[in-house]
């Protein structure tokens, strides 16, 4: 009994011993995100920045290829191996939250009226679950119009004129192609490429721009297997099958089409014009998605930072100090610059509206719908068998599409019946 | 007779000719590309007008290229499987071949039978044993199910086989101890074997993708083959870089084979014949 | 204890670390799979309840692996077969000559010991649709109408086959070699003495000796085209086994299902139904030669 004491007495005095040692000991916090090489750099620099201010909090960056990622998330989280935050695709966020893989955001911290001044509505729609906030993004991203200058003045097209129509996109687009001698395409006017930004504009642009709607008003109700959504994909298949503009993965895909000077036009996010910009002897304008008859419409989407679950303690307090400090303002100007993703907050994004790339973005971004993925890859791919099933099996339109609704229905009421 | 003999001889040189430039043109093409820039690559020319090493420099002495990393990751691996195999193979050949014990036949059936087995199969449940053990992400979560292969087994059993039984029993009756006998004494008679099966296992673990490519998620982790299938991401696809990469992961089994060519001819011919 | 019991102890202990080492990650794997194909085990669900054949009814039901499994025949089907005949019909050609037959043989086996991943992205580029891949450049210049390959649900597959080919024929003709150098010269010799011409000497000698070796050739490609992964998970858009499944195998379907959806369950039930398939067809190739190898040899 006397030796238990004893030892009992070691054992405190011990344990005291490791605590301070881990007090004074910097808390380790560990981020993840995709692999993209200007977010990477521009995240390390911020990393440099964050630690300079808290000596005592040390941030690792681990990085995973984009097609990978969400499958590594899912092995890990749930059994402890995870990150302490995370970066992930907004559309991604109902998944993750029913997953239970992360939590919600500290109110203490992110409060409601601080929350409100520092994003745009759209972003606090998408992070709220149950009313609470789960995600704080840093930037924010909308698509647009990517045109090749030196392509225009080869067609003979005014190259500072961007089409600012559909019937002027198609147009455009046709005058732009070539061909060789035997027909085949050598030079996509348009790059039709749905596995990319192809299938959100399609689903968030043109089934709204001919009178539809993608999905009813609580995002649950597959809406667009109807006449105006049959109009809008018939418009996007005759480019490619009877203008035969661009097909998909002509010259692999469209960012390697454009990049190769290729493609003449390429509907892309504003995270591609890091990209483009690294590319001296690319010419190239940005403009505002085409409009039809009036209507104009467009895709936001972001991509943001959460807190993984059971993350506590000293780390939680640690992370809420990092993700505070990635989404400050400081760090938006810094994204804007490098990345070239537009600040989450509308305030911050005002201040930029005389920049001609940005204000295109932003004014995309002030007529813009986000779709609420719950199986994002999958319903991508489902609109992507879609236009391979018309254009290379010769499925007819409407039938495609009502497949597809049917596929995405049960798809999104299996997510939301589990 | 003789003109019709001659004639068929010449025709069997064409037809030879002919299909070897087909197996070598992807090599050709590949290390033509790879001599090309971002924009001469999707130039319809067959010779770069501007060759260059630029891409070469990139992916092999660039900071931010992983290349390295993924080249010494996939020497590892193939360098510690060779050798475990190469140990516990010839040790597994020699017992089986040499020694008479209760069960000898069944263990060896048993071993053989594993070749049945599709990786397929296993690689849920090796999946599932390097999470529990925390090997992802680890050189021993690669390189485990690799450390003994059955084929080698086999074929140093066929080996061992001729080996005298005198010349062991005299160094038992010197006094040496079974394990030197087989390390000093065995094993330097079926060096031949030994480096056939070590080129082999060298080649198949260098080559490997699936288990690399589901153990190894963090792309410091990748073997250069689960490198390269990623190489093309997001920010399209770099066919340059991609070629590059590929005459890169390829460069060192062309060289060994170059040097090995008879070994592996033989190799190859032996698990026909055997088989 | 006696020499012969103090030896079989040796034996034993050399065994002792393998043995651990095909229980530990061979057997007991298979078994683990075969156990745990009969429950409902996901990475992202905390259940783990024994649902008897319902993975078994799931993945049969599913018409991707329908597809999955009618393409991986297809794989086997066109594949192997095409293999055995040229590499064994180059062999031939190859014993016929007297120079360069070292270096046309070096040639090539040159593809087979190259990385997979590698030559897939090298046959990727060559096959892209004009204006950027050579093949489509070559036949363009030859006047031919240019082909979509990888982009065509019917081509596709077929061009992921010839890879293959492309791969597996350098090892197939060594083989062939080896084995046509051993049949004795006497043996063709008396025959061409007794006149026979080169044809019956080749039907009636030497492709009857090659018999069991073309049984091995063949049972051996068809378990690889059987099991073909690597090539169809970095020649198809995204590793998908697109367009439209047209390329997707079964060995693909059981990776997607296991790493890319966590169902480990019915990914295991699955790859039972893969291991069935390749049994089946291996005992069937079997006795198909078995018989056919016998009776003409004894003939």
């Amino acid at each position: 009994m006397k030796r238990f004491k004893g030892s009992g007495l070691v054992l405190i005095v011990l344990l005291i011993l490791a605590a301070q040692a881990v007090q004074a000991a910097p808390v380790k916090i560990t981020y993840w995100q995709y692999f993209y090489q200007s977010k990477v750099d521009l995240m390390n620099d911020l990393i440099k920045q964050f630690e300079a201010q808290n000596p005592d909090i040390k941030v690792e960056q681990v990085t995973f290829p984009y097609e990978s990622y969400n499958q590594k998330v899912a092995t890990s989280i749930p059994v402890g191996e995870g990150p302490d935050v995370i970066n992930l695709y907004g559309g991604w966020l109902p998944m993750y939250v029913k997953a239970g893989y992360i939590q919600p955001l500290p109110q203490a911290q992110f409060t409601d009226s601080y929350m409100k001044a520092s994003y745009f509505p759209f972003v606090l729609d998408a992070v709220n679950f149950g009313g609470k906030l789960y995600s704080a993004p840093t930037a924010v991203r909308s698509l647009a119009l990517i045109w090749n200058k030196k392509l225009f003045k080869e067609a003979g097209l005014d190259p500072e004129k961007p089409p600012r129509t559909l019937d002027e996109l198609a147009d455009y687009a046709r005058k732009l192609s070539k061909y060789d001698g035997q027909g085949n395409l050598i030079q996509a006017g348009l790059a039709m490429q749905p596995n990319g930004q192809g299938h959100s504009w399609l689903r968030d642009v043109l089934f709204r721009q001919f009178g539809g709607a993608p999905y009813d008003a609580t995002g649950r109700k597959v809406a667009y297997d109807s006449a105006q959504g049959v109009a809008a994909l018939q418009w996007y298949m005759d480019r490619i099958m009877k203008d035969k503009v661009g097909y998909p993965n002509f010259l692999t895909d469209d960012v390697t089409a454009f990049k190769a000077q290729k493609a003449a036009m390429t509907i892309d996010g504003s995270f591609r014009i890091g990209t483009f910009k690294a590319l001296s002897d690319l010419e190239w304008g940005v403009a505002e998605l085409p409009s039809n008859k009036g209507v104009q419409s467009n895709f936001a989407s972001f991509w943001t930072h959460a807190i993984v679950s059971g993350v506590k303690g000293k780390q939680l307090d640690a992370s809420v100090k990092f993700l505070k400090f990635i989404t400050s303002p400081e760090a938006m100007e810094q994204w804007l610059a490098r990345v070239g993703e537009l600040p989450a907050n509308p305030k911050i994004a005002q201040a930029h509206k005389d920049d001609p790339l940005t204000s295109v973005f932003m004014k995309g971004l002030s007529y813009a719908h986000s779709t609420i993925f719950v199986d994002e890859a999958g319903q991508r791919t489902l609109f992507v068998d879609m236009i391979d099933e018309i254009n290379l099996k010769g499925t007819k339109v409407a039938d495609a599409l009502r497949q597809t609704a049917a596929k995405e229905q049960k798809l999104i009421d299996d997510f939301w019946a589990k | 007779m003789m003109v019709e003999k001659r004639v068929g001889v010449t025709l069997a040189y064409v037809i030879l000719a002919t299909l070897s430039l087909v197996m070598v043109f992807p090599f050709f093409w590949m290390l033509l590309s790879s001599f090309k820039d971002a924009s001469q690559i999707f130039e319809t020319r067959v010779f770069p007008t501007r060759p260059t090493l630029d891409n070469y420099r990139l992916i092999l002495l660039d900071g931010h290229s992983r290349f390295p990393r993924w080249f010494l990751n996939s020497a590892v691996v193939a360098v510690c499987t060779t050798a475990s195999v190469l140990f516990f193979d010839s040790l597994l050949g020699y017992t089986l071949s040499k020694f008479s014990f209760p069960g000898k036949k069944i263990i060896f059936l048993l071993i053989i039978s594993t070749l049945m087995i599709p990786t397929e199969m296993l690689v849920i449940p090796w999946y599932a044993l390097s999470r529990a053990m925390k090997w992802g992400n680890t050189y021993w979560g690669v390189m485990f199910p690799g450390m003994i292969s059955a084929f080698g087994v086999f074929l140093m059993r066929q080996f061992m086989s001729t080996i005298p039984n005198d010349l062991l029993d005299a160094a038992r009756i010197d006094g040496m101890g079974e394990l030197s006998i087989f390390v000093k004494i065995v094993m330097p008679l079926v060096t031949p074997a030994l480096a056939t099966l070590a080129i082999f296992n060298f080649i198949g673990n260098w080559n490997a993708f699936l288990w690399p490519l589901i153990v190894a998620s963090k792309p410091r982790m990748f073997t250069l083959p689960v490198g390269l299938a990623n190489f093309s991401g997001e920010a399209g696809s770099d066919w340059h870089l991609i070629m590059t990469g590929a005459t890169v992961a390829m460069a060192p089994l062309i060289a060994l084979f170059l040097v090995f060519q008879k070994q592996i001819v033989r190799g190859i011919a032996m698990t026909g014949l055997k088989g | 204890m006696t020499l012969a019991k103090k030896r079989a102890m040796t034996a034993y202990l050399f065994l002792a670390v393998p043995l651990v080492f095909f229980i530990g990650v061979r057997f007991g794997p298979m078994l683990y799979a075969m156990l745990r194909s009969l429950t409902d085990w996901s990475l992202l669900r905390k259940t783990n309840q024994f649902i008897g054949l319902s993975n078994f009814k799931a993945v049969l039901g599913d018409p991707v692996f329908l597809k999955a499994l009618a393409n991986t025949l297809k794989y086997a089907i066109v594949g192997a077969p095409i293999v055995i005949a040229l590499s064994l019909g180059i062999a031939l050609l190859l014993n016929r000559i007297a120079r360069a037959r070292g270096f046309f043989r070096l040639i090539y086996i040159l593809p087979y010991i190259t990385p997979i991943v590698a030559v897939s992205w090298v046959w990727r580029w060559m096959y892209q649709t004009p204006p950027l891949g050579i093949l489509n450049a070559i036949f363009s210049a030859l006047g031919l109408p240019a082909m979509e390959f990888l982009l065509s649900p019917n081509q596709a597959l077929y061009s992921i086959v010839a890879v293959n080919i492309w791969v597996e024929l350098g090892y197939c003709t060594t083989v062939f070699l080896a084995g046509i150098q051993t049949i004795p010269m006497d043996c063709i010799e008396a025959a061409r003495i007794d006149g026979a011409s080169s044809r019956q000497i080749l039907f009636g000698i030497v492709l009857p000796l090659l018999m069991p070796i073309t049984l091995f050739l063949m049972i051996m490609q068809g378990i690889q085209f059987l099991r073909i992964f690597t090539p169809v998970y970095n020649m198809s858009a995204q590793a998908m086994g697109g367009p439209l499944d047209s390329t997707k195998s079964a060995a693909l379907y059981i990776y997607q299902e296991a790493f890319t959806k966590f169902e480990l369950g019915r990914a295991s039930a699955a790859s039972l139904v893969l291991f069935a398939i390749i049994m089946a067809v291996t005992l069937a190739q079997l006795k198909l030669f078995d018989k056919k190898a016998n009776g003409e040899v004894e003939s």
